[in-house]
């Protein structure tokens, strides 16, 4: 495959998850988008009424806003090196085409 | 597929862990074997970690009006094997839940379990099984990506209705109700996380054809099907 295929091929692939994360959004309108790991635990409740946890979180993020910043940072650390990584063996890359 | 702090009763919580274990003591001697052998993989690490760090991060909405995440660990484990991502997967698990009260350490075990070791071991299978099947290797990589996040959440299913058998039609009723929960919201995040694996493997096979080479995963000679 020649290389502006592959850049095409790998915009549709970005636009496919695109679609798929955005249209939930546009078509499902009453929905409230919780966790399925939330739900999932109020089904435990369901189940087994009387289920009390044994073991409480190290530690809680104190609000959703603190919650947020910690999977944004998540992300973003992977994204970084993801990025930084891919980057370099771009270069290499580039550098040894140079030279052969 | 977190099943969050204290919400495994002890007795499961224990056994996930014990299960578990023996997988990460494997799982750290393959990743040094895999760095002693080859010191310049550690970068392709590196980014095999990030991927699943990044992605296990992202909630994205769902058509069943719910919201989860894909696991990103297909891509690892077709590239360094199934044992050396239960390492990876495992620690993104215990960052998550030190830090952000997302999982927890007494349902680690279990929780690394259906990300970290029965998904990669999934992905890595349909992987080599689509190969010698299709010879098309970026449906192998698809299917291996997309089909390893459903079974983690299938897992978790398991694990949930063991822990907890309905009253009236025990562990199928269980099963049923969580299954209901995670399977079809799964989906198009199964979908998604295939797309995304395509696309990063798509980058690795224009810029990484030395590392690749090094696992066994292309040959020399570019576009051959035959696999040893």
């Amino acid at each position: 495959m020649n290389q502006s295929k592959k850049g095409l091929s790998n915009w549709l692939l970005v636009v496919g998850v695109l679609i798929l994360a955005v249209a939930p959004l546009i078509f499902i309108r009453d929905a409230e988008f919780n966790g399925a790991d939330g739900q999932a635990e109020a089904a435990i409740g369901e189940v087994q009424p009387g289920y009390e946890p044994w073991f409480q979180p190290v530690f809680e993020p104190p609000s959703g806003e603190v919650e947020s910043l910690l999977f944004s940072s998540q992300a973003a650390l992977g994204a970084g090196v993801i990025g930084y990584v891919i980057g370099l063996y771009k270069e290499r890359n580039r550098q040894e085409r140079n030279k052969g | 597929m977190h099943i969050m702090e204290g919400y495994l009763p002890a007795s499961w919580a224990i056994f996930w862990w014990v299960v578990t274990l023996p997988f990460l003591a494997l799982g750290l001697r393959s990743l040094t074997r895999i760095t002693q052998a080859n010191p310049e993989l550690k970068l392709l690490l590196a980014l095999a970690g990030a991927f699943t760090f990044v992605l296990s991060a992202l909630k994205i909405p769902s058509v069943t009006g719910s919201s989860s995440h894909p696991t990103g660990t297909g891509l690892g484990a077709v590239l360094f094997g199934p044992l050396a991502m239960s390492v990876l997967g495992t620690l993104v698990l215990l960052f998550q839940a030190l830090l952000m009260a997302h999982g927890g350490l007494t349902t680690l075990g279990a929780n690394a379990f259906s990300m970290a070791i029965a998904g990669p071991f999934a992905a890595y299978w349909i992987y080599h099984l689509t190969k010698r099947v299709t010879g098309k290797q970026k449906i192998a990589i698809f299917l291996a990506a997309a089909l390893a996040n459903l079974l983690t959440y299938i897992i978790t299913s398991v694990q949930l209705a063991l822990a907890f058998p309905a009253p009236v039609g025990g562990f199928m009723a269980s099963f049923a109700k969580f299954a209901g929960i995670f399977a079809i919201t799964q989906v198009p995040l199964a979908i998604s996380e295939g797309l995304l694996t395509v696309l990063v493997w798509n980058w690795l096979q224009s810029y990484t054809s030395h590392e690749l080479e090094l696992l066994k995963l292309i040959q020399g000679e570019p576009q051959s099907n035959e696999s040893v």
